[in-house]
């Protein structure tokens, strides 16, 4: 990708490639360290940087509703869910909360061949770039919610309700027994 | 007016930089002035005001020492001045500031040199890191809002959405204070507070849904332009503002708004993340000298920032209260740039007062109402507040589609006979 990016005349001297590759760089990085770390709040933590990484990469793919919708979803919802079940689950004070390594060896055969057929993809999509300006997308989004694909959204938010009925079944379920 | 245009347009020596150099020089540029022109000055006045409006609640003088009067006595010029004349100097002028103004800077001044203390047990670097991220996620908030008219740091296509996502850092930010604190009453205080946080994003979200989509944008300068008419009036003044169009109907949603808003800031009487009695301070408790006073700051740059939000979506942003033609009308005929500098003046001075009003409501809220309770505050928002807010767009919804926008009859003749 960033041979591509670079083949179609975003050049070295160009700051916004520079502040791409600090992006690509944030999140890999914090990626890796999501799986590599021992303490499982740092790993947590790491996940922050990577979800905010990824919504830097979807402000350079000019999708400004999306990226906001990352950070609110990602760091707003799902981050916060997760470190409440960490924080909550397990003695709260011992800071010392390690992740266990299981299966080193499964795991990255695993692991590798994922990245070989991302990586296959990756190098044979031919990537068409968009030489037209960014135009703002959350009208157009709202649009397709909207008509197009209104079933498909009405379908998940019934999914999502479902859900929300059952967590608060669920929660409610041991005050009556 | 996007910032960055401005300059380019403005300052013409800048034309032939390179674009990036701009950008980063205005990014930085226009980060440290507001930063130190207007969060950190207003987070220390709003604590003045804070403390001198609970001294007056609870019958007793607030910061009244640490000011202009005692800085005139102390200097050595004046000092000296004093003695030539054999009598105080400049106290027909003391007697007319209210002492304690300069507190805040002393207390400014002794948090900045107090030691750093990190707790033994505590995870260093989640300690030290927290109050950035606190921080960052409530001043990232200021770049979208319209100061004056049509003039914001960046005019986001998206803005509202931005603010309430860009602000959602705050979560991770509190419970790492509490986490890394490693401390039992920093942790509770941390995850109440983030709990509270998640749980009144959802009113406060779908009340200002209600404003989106009568405005149908989620630009901030727009949704501003939008209040600029009303009931039929092509500029309208204060008629205009979302709060008091459809008669008044508009005022649920601004309710819920500035209730979830109190909430989301962790105000009185939402004040439980720090409540004294329970919880020593909440996640702040082991947090001393500059890294305290960023939380400090956080709260005071939120309060703002909820009365900021509450004056764009429901209270005209920068238009007065009056119709924005007589204004208009008085600058049209004067030097351009003259016009240019008493607009924005105008603009940003209506804004700045509607916001600051918001603070200043939490502050007497804070001294007069005593605190919920965790599992009414709770309740408040899942079994009130959300379906009020709820039913509440759907009927907004159902004005906003049959087009019932109440117009005065006089207006409408006025219209059509112009027509």
């Amino acid at each position: 990708m960033i041979l591509t990016l670079a083949a179609a005349g975003s050049s070295w001297a160009d700051p916004a490639f520079w502040v791409f590759l600090a992006f690509a760089a944030m999140t890999v990085g914090s990626a890796v360290l999501v799986a590599a770390t021992r303490n499982i709040v740092y790993s947590a933590y790491a996940l922050l940087l990577t979800f905010f990484g990824v919504a830097g990469l979807y402000v350079f793919l000019d999708a400004d509703f999306i990226a906001a919708a990352q950070v609110l979803v990602y760091i707003g919802g799902i981050l916060v869910l997760i470190l409440f079940g960490v924080m909550l689950t397990n003695r709260i004070h011992d800071i010392h909360l390690s992740n266990e390594t299981t299966h080193p060896v499964t795991g990255a055969i695993i692991a590798g061949a994922v990245f070989l057929v991302l990586a296959y993809v990756a190098l044979r999509t031919d990537w068409e770039l968009d030489p037209r300006p960014a135009v703002p997308t959350s009208q157009e989004i709202g649009k397709a919610f909207m008509g197009k694909y209104l079933l498909a959204f009405e379908a998940a938010s019934v999914l999502l309700l479902a859900a929300l009925i059952g967590a608060a079944y669920l929660a409610r379920r041991g005050e009556k027994e | 007016m996007d910032l960055l245009l401005f300059v380019r347009t403005h300052l013409s020596f800048l034309k032939s930089w390179p674009d990036w150099i701009v950008y980063v020089l205005v990014v930085f540029v226009f980060a440290f002035a507001i930063l130190n022109t207007l969060v950190a000055p207003l987070t220390g006045i709003s604590t003045y005001i804070e403390r001198r409006l609970a001294g007056r609640v609870q019958y007793r003088w607030g910061p009244n020492r640490v000011g202009f009067r005692s800085l005139l006595a102390s200097l050595p010029i004046t000092r000296w001045m004093a003695r030539l004349a054999d009598k105080q100097p400049f106290k027909f002028l003391g007697s007319k500031i209210p002492g304690g103004l300069l507190q805040f800077a002393a207390d400014g001044l002794k948090l900045f040199m107090k030691e750093d203390i990190v707790p033994t047990g505590a995870d260093k670097m989640m300690f030290k890191l927290s109050p950035y991220i606190v921080l960052a996620g409530s001043f990232a908030a200021f770049a979208v809002f319209p100061v004056s008219h049509g003039c914001s740091a960046t005019n986001l296509n998206i803005g509202i959405f931005y603010v309430i996502a860009i602000s959602s850092l705050v979560v991770p930010g509190i419970l790492m204070a509490g986490w890394g604190s490693a401390n039992k009453w920093s942790l509770f205080g941390g995850m109440r507070s983030a709990a509270q946080i998640v749980s009144y994003e959802i009113p406060v979200g779908i009340a200002l849904l209600t404003t989106v989509m009568l405005a149908g944008t989620m630009n901030m300068n727009e949704i501003v332009t939008a209040q600029r008419s009303g009931y039929g009036i092509e500029s309208a003044g204060a008629l205009g503002w979302f709060a008091f169009r459809y008669g008044g109907l508009m005022l649920i949603p601004f309710l819920i708004y500035f209730i979830g808003g109190c909430a989301e800031v962790n105000r009185t009487p939402f004040d439980l993340p720090e409540a004294e009695s329970e919880l020593v301070s909440g996640y702040h408790t082991e947090y001393s000298g500059f890294r305290w006073s960023f939380f400090f700051m956080a709260e005071y740059s939120n309060m703002f920032a909820v009365g900021a939000i509450a004056t764009t979506m429901f209270l005209g942003g920068p238009l007065p209260p009056y119709p924005v033609q007589w204004t208009e009308a008085l600058f049209a005929g004067m030097n351009p740039n003259l016009a240019l500098i008493l607009r924005f003046t105008e603009g940003f001075a209506w804004f700045f007062a509607k916001s600051y009003f918001f603070v200043l409501v939490m502050i007497h809220m804070r001294w007069t109402l005593p605190r919920y309770r965790v599992d009414q505050l709770m309740g408040l928002c899942y079994k009130v507040l959300i379906p009020i807010a709820l039913t509440w767009f759907v009927i907004m919804c159902g004005v906003k589609m049959f087009r019932m926008e109440t117009t005065l009859p006089r207006a409408t003749a006025a219209v059509e006979a112009h027509r």
